[in-house]
């Protein structure tokens, strides 16, 4: 199942609906390393409320994603891991070290803003 | 119901997902909080991956677990791959051959209750777990 990419002014918003194979999370990493290119998108969400299960593929391909869409100039925030997978990962011994999450979309948009504004006035002052 | 077993054929990455989904309804229908349903359901997973990555192919057997007045949820994972040349080693913390794949069974055996391995070089592994309720 291909997961719908939605482009939102400066982000790109990923919106898991159903369960994904491991062929299908490869394929959404891929697609939003891309496209980050393509709109010179700033910044990513990943939303992951529809997964029920985030095993050790899910959660090494999402910080994969994370790191290398950040090698090419944006920040990615991953948004609503359910309380049962958070303890699941937890229990397996999985982390999401150096990947930004929020509670949900809406905090994610909030995040992504206040950082991105964050990058961008510590450019300018490094310029002048 | 210590008949009543579900077989699902493990070859491809589609199958991991329905072997997990599978478990979490016979898991539901036990009556397992949704927390465990999430752990059972992880665990099958990384046992799924296990036969995909390392034998190509094997099954994933789910059973209703009965001893004495508990119940619970029974998961067999088997295939007739390579085998592991030391199964201690596979069982520390963090060991894994493939690609550094996640906690591999150290991290299953964590997410549940009983937890056996029986492996040899050349003819296959099974690992057997259960979750009680």
């Amino acid at each position: 199942m291909q997961v719908p990419i939605l482009k939102q002014s400066d982000y790109l918003i990923a919106s898991i609906q159903a369960a994904l194979t491991d062929a299908d999370l490869l394929q959404l990493r891929d697609a939003l390393v891309t496209q980050v290119g393509t709109f010179r998108s700033r910044g990513v969400i990943v939303d992951v409320t529809a997964l029920d299960v985030m095993d050790s593929f899910a959660v090494r391909t999402l910080r994969d994603l994370a790191h290398m869409i950040r090698l090419r100039g944006a920040e990615t925030v991953i948004v609503g891991i359910q309380p049962e997978v958070a303890f699941a990962m937890v229990q397996l011994g999985l982390t999401l070290e150096g990947v930004s999450t929020a509670l949900d979309l809406e905090e994610g948009l909030a995040y992504l803003d206040k950082k991105i504004k964050a990058i961008s006035s510590s450019t300018k002052e490094g310029r002048s | 119901m210590n008949s009543h077993e579900v077989r699902i054929h493990i070859d491809s990455n589609s199958d991991i997902v329905t072997a997990r989904q599978k478990g979490r309804e016979i898991a539901s229908q036990l009556g397992f909080t949704s927390t465990d349903l999430t752990l059972i359901a992880t665990a099958i997973s990384e046992l799924a991956r296990n036969i995909v990555l390392y034998a190509q192919e094997g099954e994933i057997i789910l059973t209703v677990a009965e001893e004495g007045a508990r119940r619970g949820i029974g998961v067999v994972a088997r295939d007739d791959g390579p085998g592991i040349i030391d199964v201690e080693r596979a069982l520390q913390e963090g060991f894994s051959t493939s690609r550094s794949f996640g906690m591999g069974l150290s991290g299953v055996r964590r997410l549940v209750d009983d937890f056996k391995i029986i492996s040899e070089v050349g003819s296959g592994t099974t690992v057997s777990v259960k979750k009680w309720k």
